[in-house]
């Protein structure tokens, strides 16, 4: 066997896969998008731009997912960082990964029955009644954007966590030292070391949230309570509900064009801002 | 630009009732947890020398040199720089800078933005020319004009020691601190870096310390060492000092290569001392300092001292060739004596043309005088 052959017996499973998979399924939407819903629901073959023309009518559904998915991960960061900074850079190693543990202990649980607690906690006998009870009324928690944002950072904070811990843990500690033997305080090393050598983690953490995020239903169909919802909630609704395949498809595949555009934009900025540095994560 | 001229401006500047002192260990002890990395250390370092903590690994050097850093706090005793005692002054706000032992150099910068680190920090700010000048200037003292939009990983093992170098000498410290900074490279490369290093001790005037558990590299460079052991100054002084005086048979055999006779210590009067090995052999030397009559000690030659000859001399003792290396100036003989077992023999190239040089399983007299000789109490 040739070098050649082995490399393409090691990517087969994955390629055999991804093709039956994702881009079988994908090319089905695609032909999809351009036909018409049947008398009795499902898909007439056509070919006819209706479905897109049609989009305007689900706005509310990507207007909400293209605010609270960026949201929502900026959220996930900014409550992650600072958990991941302490658990690699301040924790005794001997605590480390018991720390690291409790923080997917919560992925011991479907995310279903979390986000039905968090129902509880944010609902009307939940947070509201204690913030009542000392004085503050009126608070709406639940089926509010801020419950969807909640319930988002609760179920994805640890995908943040762990690239940007990575990253940290990777981080030469004698660095830090240097920075300050060179007279940096504390805070002026960490934005002068510490922050810029783990934007790879950031980077990547902020990706796989967002991504997730772009796609997510379950969230705000529990605390959405069908006020707020994204654009996974309209599929189901189009897919299962009013069985209308082909603007489904449509819609599908213009959140799959928006993400795409997205990230191929924020990879290219992330490059950009990280110029050449990989090879610096070599040493 | 002439380098003397860019020199000046890094130069100690000897100003009046400026003590010769720049830092200071006072009984300086320090213990994590359990373990005593260092324990009662005495030390004066003075302006513009050259000083060199030895000792194997573990045995307090870099403890030592991180406390005078600021990253290690005494237990008890002071640090002081500059007559201030600085115990708790963090890293940040010290006068000294460091080189570490993998030079610790910022990945992300470029090698002139990592020189100007320390001189970005500064509060009031310094102007950005100013800074770019003495980044400049500092290059040009490491030899590295025209690198200075190059990353980090794109230069050699050398280039990255002395850009580390650079970013530390760029601040003008008071006290430049060295942690085995030469360790990484490779024997040629860090022949050249000593010699540099020792270049720019004389050219800056600054202090340095260095940590180093080599000792060819603590004599070469040093005008003091500090020899340590298990947390401990076991002796402080020039090269030739320790070389010709060590107070210890530690120090003897971890500075340069010695011979160690073991015995009895016979008498000791004016500075002189007998010892009787096992066997009823009577070795005279100079006395070390301390030593009693009636105690166990050592004898130590270094094997520099000994003349071998073909022909029995007063005194000499007789042993059988084992091995001959040839180090071009040098011949290296391992000799065996019939009780003072193995013995280590240099001899100079002159001395080899003079008598054709020993081969292996001859018979050899061995002669030093008795001022080579030292006698050690034995620790």
């Amino acid at each position: 066997m040739t070098r050649q052959e082995r490399n393409w017996l090691l990517v087969a499973p994955a390629g055999a896969w991804f093709l039956v998979m994702l881009v079988l399924p994908l090319s089905v939407v695609l032909v999809f998008s351009f036909g018409e819903r049947g008398p009795a629901g499902g898909y007439v073959p056509a070919f006819t731009l209706e479905q897109y023309a049609n989009l305007p009518a689900r706005l509310t559904a990507f207007k909400n997912t293209l605010i609270l998915a960026p949201l929502g991960t900026l959220a996930a960061l900014l409550i992650a960082y600072p958990l991941a900074y302490q658990l690699a850079v301040r924790t005794d190693p001997k605590w480390k990964t018991i720390l690291l543990v409790l923080v997917i202990v919560p992925f011991w649980t479907s995310i279903l029955i979390r986000s039905y607690a968090w129902i509880f906690i944010l609902g009307g006998r939940g947070l509201p009644a204690l913030l009542e009870a000392i004085g503050i009324e009126g608070v709406r928690l639940i089926y509010t954007p801020l419950a969807v944002t909640i319930g988002i950072v609760y179920g994805y904070l640890p995908l943040m966590v762990f690239p940007i811990y990575v990253a940290l843990d990777r981080l030469d500690k004698r660095l830090l030292e240097a920075s300050s033997d060179l007279g940096a305080r504390p805070f002026r090393t960490f934005l002068q070391v510490t922050l810029p050598l783990s934007i790879p983690g950031v980077a990547t953490g902020c990706l796989l949230v967002f991504i997730l995020l772009m796609g997510e239903f379950l969230i705000p169909a529990l605390l959405g309570g069908g006020k707020v919802f994204f654009v996974g909630n309209a599929l189901v609704d189009l897919f299962l509900q009013s069985r209308n395949w082909a603007f489904g498809s449509a819609v599908a595949f213009t959140l799959i064009v928006i993400m795409l555009v997205t990230v191929t934009i924020y990879m290219r900025l992330i490059a950009r801002l990280r110029l050449g540095r990989d090879d610096a994560q070599i040493m | 630009m002439a380098p003397k001229a860019s020199f000046a401006q890094y130069a100690a500047r000897p100003q009046a009732g400026v003590s010769a002192t720049v830092a200071e260990l006072r009984s300086v002890s320090k213990s994590f947890g359990d373990v005593l990395a260092a324990q009662d250390l005495n030390l004066g370092i003075a302006r513009g020398e050259f000083l060199s903590f030895l000792g194997p690994s573990g045995c307090g050097k870099t403890t030592a040199l991180r406390m005078l850093a600021g990253f290690e706090a005494p237990s008890s005793g002071e640090v002081l720089i500059d007559g201030q005692v600085v115990n708790a002054l963090e890293p940040f706000r010290r006068p000294v800078n460091m080189v570490f032992q993998s030079y610790a150099l910022f990945p992300h910068l470029t090698v002139a933005d990592n020189i100007g680190y320390g001189l970005r920090q500064r509060r009031p700010r310094l102007p950005r020319q100013e800074i770019a000048e003495k980044v400049g200037r500092a290059l040009e003292i490491v030899r590295l004009s025209g690198f200075d939009r190059r990353r980090i990983w794109e230069m050699s093992g050398g280039q990255q020691q002395r850009v580390a170098l650079a970013r530390a000498i760029v601040n003008e410290p008071k006290l430049l601190l060295l942690d085995e900074p030469l360790a990484a490279l490779d024997r040629k490369l860090r022949k050249e870096m000593q010699i540099e290093l020792q270049d720019l001790q004389r050219q800056l005037g600054i202090t340095f310390v260095l940590v180093t558990h080599d000792q060819e590299e603590a004599l070469s460079l040093s005008d003091r060492i500090c020899v340590m052991r298990a947390g401990r100054i076991v002796q402080v002084g020039s090269p030739q000092e320790l070389y010709d005086h060590p107070n210890s048979r530690y120090v003897a055999d971890f500075v340069g290569t010695s011979n160690f006779f073991e015995g009895r210590v016979d008498a000791v009067e004016g500075g002189r001392a007998r010892l009787v090995t096992a066997s009823g052999l009577t070795l005279a030397g100079r006395a070390s300092a301390g030593l009693a009559a009636g105690t166990t000690g050592c004898l130590s030659i270094r094997p520099e001292q000994i003349r071998m000859t073909r022909a029995p001399e007063p005194e000499s003792q007789a042993v059988t060739v084992h091995n001959r290396i040839f180090l071009g100036e040098h011949t290296e003989y391992l000799v065996r004596h019939e009780t003072l077992g193995n013995i280590n023999v240099l001899t100079p190239r002159q001395a080899e043309q003079a008598d054709r040089g020993f081969e292996t399983g001859e018979t050899a007299h061995l002669a030093w005088s008795d001022a080579a000789a030292l006698v050690l109490k034995n620790d």
